[in-house]
């Protein structure tokens, strides 16, 4: 059937036919899904968006698992089981289960979040790295039975390496470093199968010399099968997602999805799910905050960057104007409304005269209310914004403390801000590692993980779920939940004390 | 004598005159387009010019050779490097939305450099290049060459002499113009595996423990132990001075072997290279056969002839399509030699000193003008006077064959309607 002399590169046309057949009865034969089809049933407006959050929710969390730097088996429990709190996916040996109902809203998701994600090499590239992922994830967790199934059912155009090859090459195959770190006798070679494909589908395989070349073939052990399944996977979401970028200015007239995949996209690139940006961006913690209430919250919800403005404000009765939006920006996502807001900043900067203060700063703090020039409502600016744009100059105290302090600095103003919450001298040396190596976010959440360990935050559980900072109001807002359910709890130990007594 | 640099560089007007009457414009162009007519491998190229005084000019194409060789004569460049294919003609990146213009294919290419190898080559160092280090060179080019055609396969290599202390290796098949980022790194790590910078002393990893090789380096191992012999051991005498062979007691894993190795050899300096690599062998046979310790030592001398023979490749200009590379037939700007084509079956026999520089070219022409008739026919092949000859029909004979393949897959697409 495969003539491997024959064979060009393969052009994309080629793949088109006869990779999945679609049962009547059961659409969703196997739990993993390669995605050739698109859905080609009515979907609710509702079932759209939620099957597109559910598992924009688990990708984040693949994301963030990257930027903390998650080995692959941390990540793969982390993500299991936000994925079976999120986006259940069961094996066909559960018979109990929905199985169709779960693996159609895995596809519809899956076909959504193309839509949303093709629209930019970036938004691309990233949705593809983190679907391999999951992807992946869902490979290792699947039973072996039913992946071979899954193998059986999809036509990957690999050439089986007969027995004759197989002999001619037998000295180089069995020298194959990853074969010979098990003792590899002649007889398991037997048995073994190869398969053979153009090197450039297996460049993870080359680039670790863990397959035999020749000709530009590559002889790849069954062993490492899941390498190429894994290579084709994403080959494959590459070029769709390409095709769907040019198709999809035809989408432009729906002025009902375009709302909802714009929301989808942007909670991507801040780095957390949108659901999270909502529910802050409305007001949801619109608690109402005081403005004198503020310097007691900064002491003791403020990630670093913040209190390090805040302290500014107050030392220097000043800020610049990058401190004064980010700071500010923040303070109205926490829940100051705009007339705490005003006061808040004309009692800060005592020193200048009110006729100043209301030329100068009024209007601005206005504006990134809303209120003023272009009337948008600004959210908050979020790690990455914080970490890669605007870079502080050397009167200015924005940025991320982390990535932007000597490190001298960053060890005394970690000390003095967080040694009454159990921050030790002793906790240094594992933060500054992190910080040496780039990893910004992550000192940030160990850090939150040890200023909280008294309100039960255990190492690598992060804001909840392992789940890492990925915005400063993130930071503030879990802080202040643990206080209140501390507090809760506190009293209704007191309480359940008292009817005890 | 070894190659120094002249203390001036070629004169514009020099190199102004070779670019009208000597540069093979139609040549460079049939190599890179692989057919006769323009296409988008040619219209859509990059060339990038550095102008006298270190100007340099990125994102210039050209439509056709008449086309670019009267901009090159118009700026005289001092050098030109060749970029990838773009999805768009590279001059009108500015009018193009940015995510619009991305490289598209690009030829394979290696780069060799001496400078890597200052730490192991004994006569020269820096940019200086003479006949005994470029055997290292050699070296590299043979292994190179039979590990690119036999394991990836491909066909139309072209190794091209940089002009002082280097070669280049540009590979035109279809799939390797084709091939993504990711897939060069893939191809780069597959092969190179002189790793680690200065401060490494060991700097071949390229197994598991003493497990042997992998089989495309057992492969190369047996080429490389005849170079090892020939060239380290006697031309560079590389374990002669204390650094030498204190470097090379950094690579014997075994502790009494080398404290053996170090006391004998502290007592009589004067042992060569030779004599020191059979102490070596001789410390090694009284191991015990088969046991542990002697495969270490075996691997680690396996290891020993890597680290002094396998090519030195700069791996990044490999990894990027967008990397830029001088093109063939250039002038190097400090030594005026022409960067010509070499082949890899003479390779032994190939002496960078004897590459033409510009100034002997043009007196070569100016020689042969006199003696014609000054009517004689148009100068259009004047390169066929001088002793660029050889090396400009190397070149079209490479391209010939490319032009060869396309049109066979061409006629072959034909026949499938």
């Amino acid at each position: 059937m495969f003539n491997a002399g024959k064979r060009t590169t393969s052009t994309p046309l080629k793949h088109a036919p006869a990779e999945v057949q679609l049962h009547s009865t059961a659409p969703y034969p196997h739990r993993l899904n390669f995605y050739d089809v698109p859905p080609l049933f009515d979907v609710t407006l509702e079932e759209f968006e939620s099957a597109a959050l559910a598992r924009l929710r688990i990708l984040a969390e693949i994301e963030s698992s990257f930027v903390r730097n998650r080995s692959y088996d941390e990540l793969k429990s982390v993500t299991d089981a936000q994925c079976k709190k999120y986006l259940t996916l069961n094996a066909n040996s559960a018979s109990t289960q929905d199985l169709q109902g779960e693996r159609r809203r895995d596809h519809v998701g899956h076909f959504v979040l193309r839509l949303a994600f093709c629209r930019s090499e970036e938004l691309r590239r990233r949705f593809v790295k983190a679907e391999m992922m999951l992807f992946r994830v869902r490979w290792d967790t699947d039973d072996t039975r039913e992946r071979e199934g899954f193998l059986e059912s999809r036509d990957f155009d690999w050439t089986p390496v007969d027995d004759k090859e197989k002999e001619a090459y037998k000295e180089e195959l069995m020298a194959v470093p990853s074969n010979i770190r098990t003792q590899y006798s002649e007889g398991q070679f037997k048995k073994d199968k190869y398969h053979k494909v153009r090197w450039t589908r297996v460049p993870d395989l080359v680039e670790k010399r863990r397959v035999f070349l020749k000709g530009g073939w590559a002889y790849v052990h069954e062993r490492e099968s899941s390498s190429m399944v894994f290579q084709e996977f994403q080959i494959n979401l590459e070029k769709a997602l390409d095709m769907t970028a040019k198709a999809l200015p035809r989408l432009d007239e729906d002025t009902r999805l375009i709302p909802i995949l714009d929301n989808l996209s942007q909670g991507f690139l801040a780095g957390v799910p949108s659901e999270w940006l909502s529910s802050s961006s409305s007001g949801a913690e619109g608690s109402g905050v005081k403005a004198e209430e503020i310097d007691d919250l900064a002491k003791k919800h403020f990630p670093m960057c913040m209190r390090n403005l805040h302290e500014s404000l107050m030392r220097d009765r000043h800020l610049k104007h990058m401190g004064r939006l980010q700071y500010g920006l923040f303070l109205k996502v926490l829940g100051v409304s705009i007339d705490e807001a005003i006061a808040f900043w004309r009692r800060s900067f005592s020193n200048i005269t009110d006729d100043k203060f209301n030329k100068e700063y009024r209007y601005n703090i206005r504006h990134s209310y809303g209120l003023e020039g272009r009337r948008a409502n600004y959210p908050a600016k979020s790690c990455q914004q914080i970490l890669m744009q605007d870079q502080p100059g050397s009167a200015e105290s924005h940025g991320c403390p982390y990535r932007h302090f000597s490190e001298d600095n960053l060890q005394s103003a970690l000390l003095a801000s967080y040694s009454a919450h159990g921050f030790t001298a002793s906790d240094l040396p594992e933060i500054m590692h992190t910080v040496r190596a780039g990893h910004y976010h992550v000192a940030c959440t160990r850090v939150f993980e040890i200023t909280h360990a008294r309100s039960g935050v255990k190492k690598g559980e992060g804001v909840g779920g392992g789940e890492s900072i990925t915005h400063p109001n993130q930071y503030a807002a879990r802080s202040r939940e643990l206080e209140k359910a501390r507090q809760e709890k506190a009293e209704s130990d007191r309480d359940a004390m008292l009817v005890d007594g | 004598m070894a190659i120094t640099e002249n203390s001036e560089s070629p004169s514009p007007e020099l190199m102004l005159a070779f670019y009208r009457r000597l540069y093979p414009f139609k040549s460079i162009m049939n190599w890179l387009n692989h057919e006769h007519v323009p296409t988008k491998l040619y219209t859509h190229r990059e060339f990038a010019f550095t102008l006298q005084g270190d100007v340099y000019l990125r994102y210039n194409s050209f439509n056709s050779v008449e086309d670019f060789k009267k901009q090159v004569c118009t700026l005289n460049p001092t050098r030109f490097e060749i970029g990838p294919v773009y999805t768009a003609r590279p001059r009108d990146k500015r009018t193009i939305r940015p995510g619009g213009f991305t490289p598209l294919q690009r030829e394979l290419v290696f780069d060799i450099d001496m400078t890597d190898y200052d730490s192991i080559r004994t006569c020269c160092s820096d940019a200086g290049i003479c006949k005994r280090c470029w055997a290292f060179i050699t070296a590299a080019v043979k292994v190179m060459d039979s590990a690119i055609r036999d394991q990836f396969g491909y066909k139309h290599l072209l190794w091209v002499y940089s002009g002082r202390r280097g070669i280049h290796l540009w590979i035109s098949d279809k799939e390797a113009m084709e091939l993504t980022d990711d897939q060069r790194k893939a191809i780069v790590s597959w092969i190179a595996v002189i790793t680690g910078g200065k401060d490494t002393h060991k700097k071949v990893n390229a197994r598991t423990g003493s497990r042997p090789l992998p089989p495309s380096l057992q492969m190369a191992l047996d080429p490389l132990a005849h170079y090892f012999g020939d060239l380290i051991l006697n031309d560079q005498d590389c374990f002669a001075s204390q650094e030498g062979w204190e470097a090379l007691l950094h690579l014997v894993p075994d502790r009494s072997v080398s404290e053996n190795l170090e006391k004998l050899w502290t007592k009589d300096p004067s042992r060569s290279s030779t004599q020191k690599w059979d102490d070596l062998k001789r410390e090694v046979k009284r191991i015990e056969k088969g046991s542990a310790q002697r495969l270490v030592m075996q691997a680690a001398m396996e290891d020993i002839i890597l680290q002094y023979t396998y090519p030195r490749l700069d791996a990044e200009v490999s990894k990027h399509r967008n990397h830029l590379l001088k093109a063939p037939f250039c002038v190097h700007p400090k030594t005026g030699r022409i960067c010509v084509p070499v082949d890899p079956e003479h390779i032994d026999e190939f002496d960078p000193e004897r590459v033409p520089t510009v100034d002997q070219l043009l007196k070569e022409l100016d020689e042969t003008m006199v003696q014609d008739s000054p009517e004689n026919e148009e100068h259009h092949f004047d390169w066929e006077r001088t002793s660029l000859k050889p090396y400009i029909e190397m070149l079209d004979r490479h391209a010939m064959a490319l032009m060869d393949e396309v049109r066979r897959t061409k006629r072959g697409a034909d026949m499938t309607w």
